[in-house]
């Protein structure tokens, strides 16, 4: 395991990849930072935080697009799986790469957090469930990447894969506020929004309002549950695409 | 070393391998031959572990590759069709990658090597494996199979793509791999298995048609003992004079070939060697021996005769270069 997650690691720089990821990153991030807390004249970077939300559904899938797409096209997992190792520790050497890789990006708001801090003490707690919480949320999203990036042989699907799939959870949220402003409209919706129930369900599975503790510094076990088993039913999906591999 | 019972592989309706059983015996080196998607490829994928089964079963040093995987794999090297090289990294990053990746227990670096030093690597060590040339990657191909030093070897047709003197040197390396490992080795190239394996398997059509040594196979397939000789002198009288000789019993004149000489098809009857008696009477007339053959089957002709008419053309011109003198001995058939 330790192997492929070295491999996996390194690989991001002895290809131009892993800084032109780094370099997007940080140029949109910046500017984040700019409009949320410099021109927006504030201490709290929750709203930066929130907005980055979006921003990896971009950036990780350019983080994982090659992880099993690319042994696939050159047949290099024809190595991997004939090698005395089981397909889940080759699955979770690449996303822990893949999320290492994700973790550095974090460097940023811990810089954008010193720089705020020059002038006044920013809140320590806050500052903390919002790494703590973007680090669960980029694991679920590392691994829905890594599971897309499983199903074919192509970068670029598997990165537009990703992005759509992960833009999927995200955009379920909407689908309340679009749900519910067409069931006055509609006679027939308004049996099931009317429905408590349903919103609930997709409250469930929507990632911001699951973010929302995190931003505010409030550790909830039921949201770092969500976004952990995402990432767990993402990983075991992509170790069964293996398995399936070997029997199609 | 290798179990194979009742393998059998579907795609869909197709079978690509239909109840096939061999063993192969610790420390022998066994061709596989077959032309394309004769199903010799998917064999090899499933003894490794890469695709599985739809039934029956593969034991590698006592171990089910499906049922104990990793005990399995440990025991077990393979070089796909392409080797699977990471592009972007050097030979040493790589190798020291797969060693990691098997979880080896020899010394690291004595072991990487002297594998480079076996698979003559040395000098391109640093560097980056994209840049390398066809024969460089397949060696290095190579040099990842021999990491962990596993019992067995799978080399699948390691030799397509190399220059002659490339093909030679790997094939000496794998006769020389062959005294200390078991290998099982597939190509298309039957020179290539004559030269170098001492039993082979024929598989056509995902059914195995032969298994046995090189020359067992020649030998219980060949129904009659025939010489091919290209003989200068005046054709009637030569003729008669062969025809003459005890224990031949058809002469058949196959054409002028060259410039003053005829090709002559002779056959004796069971084992009766006619070569000694066939030099002394034609030295006698002055009418020398240009080409003497033996005309024993060679394994194209095995091969054809097995694998009847499905045949890929690849193996049809690569049999008419080798063998331009069988020719006339086909078309008299």
């Amino acid at each position: 395991m330790s192997a492929i997650f070295k491999r996996e690691f390194k690989a991001y720089f002895t290809s131009p990849i892993g800084f032109v990821i780094i370099s997007l990153f940080s140029l949109i991030s910046i500017f984040l930072f700019f409009a949320n807390n410099l021109a927006g004249n504030t201490m709290d970077l929750s709203g930066y935080f929130t907005s980055v939300i979006i921003l990896y559904a971009i950036i990780v899938p350019l983080i994982t697009m090659k992880l099993m797409s690319e042994e696939k096209r050159q047949k290099t997992d024809q190595c991997l799986l004939t090698s005395p190792i089981s397909l889940t520790k080759i699955v979770l050497g690449k996303f822990l790469s893949a999320f290492a890789f994700f973790s550095i990006t974090l460097s940023f708001p811990i810089i954008f957090a010193l720089i705020l801090n020059a002038y006044q003490p920013i809140e320590l707690w806050v500052f903390i469930g919002n790494i703590v919480g973007m680090l669960l949320l980029g694991s679920a999203y590392v691994a829905i990447g890594l599971f897309i990036s499983s199903l074919t042989e192509n970068q670029a699907v598997a990165a537009v894969g990703s992005l759509v799939t992960i833009l999927l959870f995200i955009a379920t949220q909407l689908l309340t506020y679009l749900v519910s402003g067409l069931y006055t409209k509609i006679p027939g919706l308004s049996l099931l929004t009317s429905n408590e129930n349903v919103n609930t369900v997709i409250n469930y599975v929507a990632v911001i309002p699951r973010y929302s503790n995190f931003a505010i510094g409030i550790f909830n076990l039921a949201d770092a549950l969500y976004f952990f088993s995402i990432a767990a039913v993402f990983i075991f999906l992509t170790v069964r695409v293996l398995e399936k591999r070997r029997w199609s | 070393m290798i179990e194979v019972s009742h393998l059998t592989k579907r795609y869909g309706d197709k079978f690509a391998v239909n109840d096939i059983s061999f063993n192969v015996n610790e420390g022998e080196i066994v061709g596989f031959l077959g032309p394309n998607g004769a199903g010799k490829s998917t064999t090899m994928n499933i003894i490794a572990g890469y695709l599985s089964s739809n039934d029956g079963n593969v034991k590698v040093a006592g171990f089910d590759v499906l049922e104990n995987p990793i005990e399995a794999k440990k025991h077990l090297g393979y070089l796909p069709e392409q080797p699977p090289l990471y592009l972007d990294m050097t030979v040493k990053e790589y190798l020291n990658f797969i060693y990691d990746l098997k979880g080896t227990k020899l010394k690291k670096k004595p072991h990487i090597d002297e594998i480079c030093e076996l698979i003559k690597i040395t000098d391109v060590y640093e560097r980056v494996i994209k840049n390398l040339s066809k024969g460089y990657r397949q060696r290095v191909g190579l040099a990842q199979v021999l990491i962990g030093n596993p019992e067995v070897l799978i080399l699948d047709e390691p030799t397509v793509g190399l220059d002659p003197k490339q093909i030679i040197e790997i094939r000496s390396l794998i006769k020389h791999l062959g005294k200390k490992h078991t290998v099982i080795l597939s190509s298309h190239i039957l020179p290539e298995i004559q030269s170098i394996c001492e039993r082979i398997i024929i598989i056509n059509d995902g059914h195995i048609v032969a298994d046995d040594t090189a020359l067992k196979l020649s030998n219980s397939l060949s129904e009659d003992h025939r010489i091919i000789a290209r003989i200068a002198g005046p054709v009637d009288a030569v003729y008669h004079n062969i025809a003459d000789i005890k224990g031949v019993h058809t002469v058949t004149n196959l054409g002028v070939k060259e410039e003053g000489t005829a090709d002559f098809s002779i056959e004796t009857t069971n084992n009766v060697d006619i070569r000694k008696q066939l030099f002394n009477i034609l030295a006698d007339k002055k009418w020398p021996i240009m080409s003497l053959e033996t005309g024993a089957m060679t394994l194209e002709d095995i091969f054809l005769k097995l694998t009847n008419n499905d045949i890929s053309p690849e193996i049809l011109s690569h049999t008419e270069l080798n063998n331009t003198e069988k020719q006339p001995q086909k078309e008299s058939e």
